[in-house]
């Protein structure tokens, strides 16, 4: 059951983040260069297969306690923080993420910048921004599989569940040719964090000496705990932002002020 | 300030905002529950409810603040 938690948890994250990847791609691809921002993609890859060739190992050679206090440690503010965003765009205290809009900014950003060439690399602002993108968007996929990774003993898994979603998100991006808005990138974000949270919580807590009632079993409970308790903070929040906007007074039009 | 220094302070940046995010008493939060926890099962009490409960809290309190500062404006 863990383990299919961890491959679903991984695959969601990175879907999630590979979205977000695939439209800074896609805008440099379209108004600067393909071969250039396909090289940016490759080296960013690249990249973070190093850092969890490199990183995931060593991680595995900590003992288990101290690395499941440290990695719950790190989950739980991981997760708060995608949790907290989360409930703050579903009860409209934030803007939801739009994709759209987000391409259109990066195109118009793109067809600005003067072009350049170093070494191999025809258009230098389409590599790195290609690069940049898949670098920082995967840094926290890379996280979750180093961490969920050696927790479980199972990076290949966490691993296998990461390139599932980066294929998935590519063939849909190609087969679109352009960006995934369909993509519920808000609800997906909503259960990922949850899935951080209740991760973060679990192993968290058994580093630090707590003993789960019922074991590996509990971890059901408590992903039901934090999904049923972010849902009824969602449903009080949306509520105070209601509130909040009636409140708000009407504009006072000039005609209204004139004698 | 020097190239080296914002380069520095750059990368110092990024790593905040990566590790800690939008709200860093969020993350004390998860420090004190941990630490809450480990206290309470080193006296070989039943310490799984801690944690739950201190982070729930604590994020219920940070959506109050992200409210409270929205009212503001």
């Amino acid at each position: 059951m863990a383990d299919v938690l961890l491959v679903l948890a991984v695959f969601l994250a990175c879907t999630v983040e590979a979205v977000e990847a695939l439209t800074i791609v896609l805008a440099v691809g379209v108004s600067r260069s393909w071969r250039s921002a396909i090289q940016g993609v490759a080296m960013g890859l690249l990249a973070l297969a190093a850092i969890v060739a490199a990183l995931g190992p060593a991680l595995t050679l900590v003992p288990l306690n101290g690395l499941r206090l440290v990695v719950g440690g790190l989950l739980l503010v991981f997760g708060l923080g995608w949790l907290r965003k989360a409930i703050l765009r579903a009860s409209g205290f934030k803007d939801l993420h739009d994709e759209d809009a987000i391409y259109a900014r990066q195109l118009a950003a793109a067809n600005d910048a003067a072009p350049s060439s170093r070494l191999i690399v025809r258009d230098w602002y389409a590599f790195t921004l290609s690069f940049k993108g898949v670098l920082l968007e995967g840094l926290e996929v890379a996280f979750i599989v180093i961490t969920f990774g050696s927790n479980q003993g199972s990076i290949p898994l966490a691993v296998l569940g990461a390139s599932i979603a980066v294929v998935l998100v590519t063939v849909a991006g190609v087969a679109v040719r352009g960006p995934l808005a369909r993509v519920p990138e808000n609800t997906l974000k909503y259960v990922v964090g949850v899935l951080l949270t209740s991760f973060g919580l679990f192993w968290g807590a058994e580093g630090a000496g707590a003993a789960w009632p019922g074991s590996d079993a509990a971890l059901l409970g408590v992903i039901a705990t934090v999904a049923v308790v972010s849902l009824v903070f969602t449903a009080v929040m949306r509520r105070v932002r209601s509130r909040q906007l009636s409140r708000t007074p009407e504009p006072v039009l000039p005609a209204q002020v004139r004698p | 300030m020097s190239t080296w220094g914002r380069r520095l302070r750059g990368f110092g940046a990024f790593w905040w905002d990566f590790v800690v995010g939008d709200d860093w008493r969020v993350a004390v939060g998860v420090v004190v529950a941990l630490s809450a926890t480990a206290l309470v099962a080193h006296d070989d009490l039943p310490a799984w409810w801690v944690a739950p409960v201190v982070v729930l809290a604590v994020l219920g309190g940070s959506l109050v603040l992200a409210a409270r500062a929205a009212r503001r404006g």
